[in-house]
């Protein structure tokens, strides 16, 4: 065969592959199984902060379909989809995920503001919620125009409220940041833009100086930014990256020897793979934590009885325990505990993606529930509403010593006499772009 | 047999000039318009169109547009990929600033935008030729990166600096359906695709063609290089940028700057080179054969290696999709090395002998 012979007939059998896959019908389901979809990215170059959170999802979900045999006995069938952090691809998962399972996706949890952003024009139209743990859109907190985005623990503008809040108590309390200069280290994307604004407000109304300093994506390369710093001298960096970003801010401080205890990460800047490139660079940086700590806790004998000792889980031994691993096992529990607090109104069965999202609305995660779940210690109290999709406005900061992420403050709580004038002013300007009109909470049930 | 144009006399100027001058070519390719009009909306599902059909109808528009430039008039360019976002945020600044503009509208208005700043990224063009030319395309890419990012104005202030699309609607109709959303893209490609086919056949498409096989030949024989570089650079930004302004409107819906990035350029380049430069049909072919083939891969290889009890992980399947990608596109160039719409011509070639070849 020749090899223009060759060419041809791949060139027709690709054409008629594509259809089959393009018109394929779905294959039967089990009736009685609740899908839940996973967006992931284990290449590419998010990858070392991508693979630690998505084995973290698929464990506590496998755990809970050995331990339990699904939810109230509605068994989890679970898929991932490579998206490698491109928008287009996630999309493209997103489409292909969203209808499986005899009721279609649970929800969907993106981990990229880029994704984020895209499914947020499509979850309506679908009626599949976002749960944004942590990122997305800030003003989404506001569930009377984001009716389908749950940024549950904690958003941007939250974190942003925090950390300013931690550095004037390391100050001696909030008029000592008069007169400062504060930071912001931010990868240039809408994912490092965000705080921005709740940043702004906060220096004008307690008087410090605020200096913006993008780093160009992916981040890798700094030395300008750095120099920029060592030119303006802030008290404070405020370190807003992933990825390889955070390793290279770390370690170019470092190198320009600017004070590791004068920089602030926010909680995506703040895990493992963050530090451990940098080596002894590293030591003093802080970052804000999505309130739960690396280590292991009691739902971490759980997954080692029923999925790691199995041999189920793709997570490498010093994976398990890390803030990313741990950050994927609460996006999973409380994706759950929002089904199963859906299934006490419509049953339980396999339940669309418009009930689960009654079930994030209502979800009320108290002290005694958060212990009873084997979390205690990870996250405080978290009861979503109506009007609030955030749930909870607390977070901590956390240290690097070299070795291990040491917890060094109390919980803090996002200022929402800034916040909230903010969220909703932003918010109105979204639902007037966008043409919608804000539910009424009050006739909600 | 049956691809043979024996007793098809041509009588008028008209019927000598027509695009397929043979009766076949023009009953397969209203076939192939029925199909994608009238058969493709009763048959695909949401996820046919969400995931492939739109993707690949909006790409191939813009891959027209750059192989207006490249393929046609010779003018390597990598700013395609800032043109589309030139489009996308044209489209969005005349939605927002002017609200009694229809979406549709605004979306054609955007290519003209974008074939303004064309035009004038364009003018080192004048100048300089080949990699040197590449590299200042290369300068306009950065420059729309830059602008989509830092200029607050384009993303009307946003704090995050991401956009929204607003509704599609027509006459109060809303169009946000997959179906509607596919047929107004194929609309727009067939339209403006067509328009594009008929100025490369004219007398424009000629000096263009004239400048890319030797400037200066064609410079003494009386074409203009500053009016036929000018005019390629504008029709391919046109088109790019209505193309741009469809993937923000019709397929994002909500978009960062990310999405017009440097990949993007890369991507609509590996379009027109093995789709075929100097063809529009492949820029049509090379769209789907880049959109499809890493979805392809990525739906294909588990089935495949499950077959072969081999259960391949997330990440073994999007390295192996790397793999093959890279390899099949190495292959595909050594053994055509002038693209899909080359195998097309060698297929006809073939069809007007069959079955009886010499």
């Amino acid at each position: 065969m020749s090899l223009r012979r060759m060419l041809v007939m791949s060139a027709a059998a690709l054409a008629a592959g594509m259809t089959v896959v393009a018109t394929a019908p779905d294959p039967a389901w089990a009736q009685n199984e609740q899908f839940i979809p996973g967006l992931v990215y284990r290449t590419g170059a998010y990858a070392p902060n991508g693979i630690p959170f998505a084995d973290g999802v698929a464990d506590y979900i496998n755990m809970i379909n050995a331990r339990d045999g699904g939810i109230n006995g509605v068994k989890i069938a679970f898929e991932e989809c490579e998206t490698g952090y491109a928008t287009d691809r996630g999309v493209e998962c997103y489409e292909r995920l969203k209808g499986k399972g005899p009721t279609g996706a649970a929800y969907f949890s993106p981990l990229s503001t880029g994704i984020t952003f895209a499914l947020t024009e499509k979850a309506p139209g679908d009626k599949i919620p976002l749960l944004t743990m942590g990122y997305g859109r800030a003003d989404s907190r506001d569930g009377t125009v984001f009716t389908w985005n749950f940024p549950l623990m904690g958003t941007y503008w939250t974190a942003a409220s925090v950390a300013i809040q931690h550095i004037a108590k390391e100050w001696g309390g909030l008029d000592k940041l008069k007169g400062k200069k504060i930071a912001l280290l931010y990868h240039d994307s809408p994912y490092g833009k965000e705080p921005i604004a709740a940043l702004e407000i906060m220096a004008k109304k307690y008087g410090f100086e605020f200096l913006k300093i993008p780093v160009p994506a992916p981040g890798s390369e700094q030395k300008s930014q750095w120099l920029q710093i060592r030119q303006a001298r802030p008290d404070y960096v405020l370190l807003w990256g992933w990825g390889v970003m955070n390793s290279a801010a770390v370690s170019e401080a470092g190198n320009v020897n600017y004070p590791r205890d004068k920089m602030l990460g926010v909680w995506w800047s703040g895990a493992e793979p963050d530090v451990l490139p940098a080596g002894d660079k590293a030591k003093g940086y802080k970052a804000l934590m999505l309130q739960h700590p690396a280590g292991k806790f009691d739902v971490h004998k759980d997954i080692e009885k029923y999925v790691t000792s199995q041999g189920k889980s793709l997570a490498k031994p010093d994976e398990v325990g890390q803030v990313l691993y741990n950050r994927g096992l609460i996006n999973s529990m409380v994706g759950i505990e929002a089904i199963r607090t859906a299934q006490a109104k419509f049953g339980n069965k396999p339940l669309t993606g418009e009930q689960v999202r009654w079930g994030f609305e209502h979800l009320d995660l108290t002290a005694d529930r958060i212990k009873q779940l084997g979390f205690d210690g990870m996250m405080g109290p978290l009861k979503a509403s109506c009007a609030d999709h955030e749930g909870t406005r607390l977070a901590r900061v956390h240290q690097w010593d070299g070795k291990q992420w040491k917890i060094i403050s109390d919980y803090y709580t996002g200022d929402d006499s800034i916040l909230v004038p903010l969220v909703k002013e932003v918010a109105s300007k979204y639902a007037a772009e966008k043409k919608i009109t804000p539910r009424d909470c009050s006739k909600e049930s | 047999m049956f691809y043979r144009e024996a007793g098809q006399y041509k009588a008028t100027y008209e019927a000598d000039q027509a695009i397929f001058p043979i009766a076949q070519d023009r009953f397969v390719m209203l076939a192939m318009l029925a199909i994608a009009f009238v058969v493709v909306p009763f048959v695909a599902g949401e996820y046919a169109y969400r995931a492939v059909l739109i993707p690949t109808v909006i790409l191939a528009l813009a891959a027209i547009g750059l192989n207006v430039l490249m393929g046609y008039c010779g003018q390597v360019s990598l700013g395609s990929g800032a043109f589309m976002g030139v489009g996308a945020y044209a489209a969005y600044n005349l939605a927002i600033r002017l609200p009694f503009l229809n979406p549709l509208v605004c979306i054609l208005l955007s290519g003209f935008v974008a074939a303004a700043i064309g035009i004038a990224f364009g003018v080192p063009s004048l100048r300089i030729k080949g990699f040197y030319l590449a590299c200042a395309t290369l300068a306009a890419q950065f420059f729309g990166d830059w602008a989509f990012l830092r200029i607050k104005w384009i993303t009307n202030d946003t704090p995050s600096g991401s956009v929204n699309a607003p509704p599609i609607q027509l006459f109060g109709v809303d169009l946000s359906s997959p179906t509607a959303t596919y047929l107004i893209a194929l609309s727009f490609t067939l339209v403006l695709g067509l328009a594009a086919k008929n100025v490369v056949r004219g007398h424009i498409g000629r000096q263009w063609m004239a400048i890319r096989d030797m400037d200066i030949a064609a410079e003494i024989i009386g074409v203009r290089p500053m009016y036929a570089k000018l005019t390629a650079f504008a029709v391919s930004s046109f088109l790019i940028g209505v193309a741009g302004a469809m993937w923000a409107f019709l397929y994002l819906g909500s978009w960062e700057p990310a999405a017009f990035s440097i990949d993007r350029s890369f991507q609509l380049m590996f379009m027109v080179i093995i789709g075929g430069l100097g063809s529009i049909l492949g820029s049509v072919l090379g769209a789907a054969f880049i959109v499809l083939l890493p979805i392809f891969l990525n739906q294909a290889l588990p089935p495949l290696g499950a077959a072969v009890g081999w259960k391949i992980s997330t990440a073994t399947v999007s390295h192996f999709e790397a793999m093959i990608f890279g390899a099949l596109i190495v292959f595909f160039l050594v053994v055509e090395p002038h693209g899909l719409a080359r195998l097309w011509s060698v297929a006809k070639e073939k069809l007007r002998l069959w079955p009886f070849p010499h």
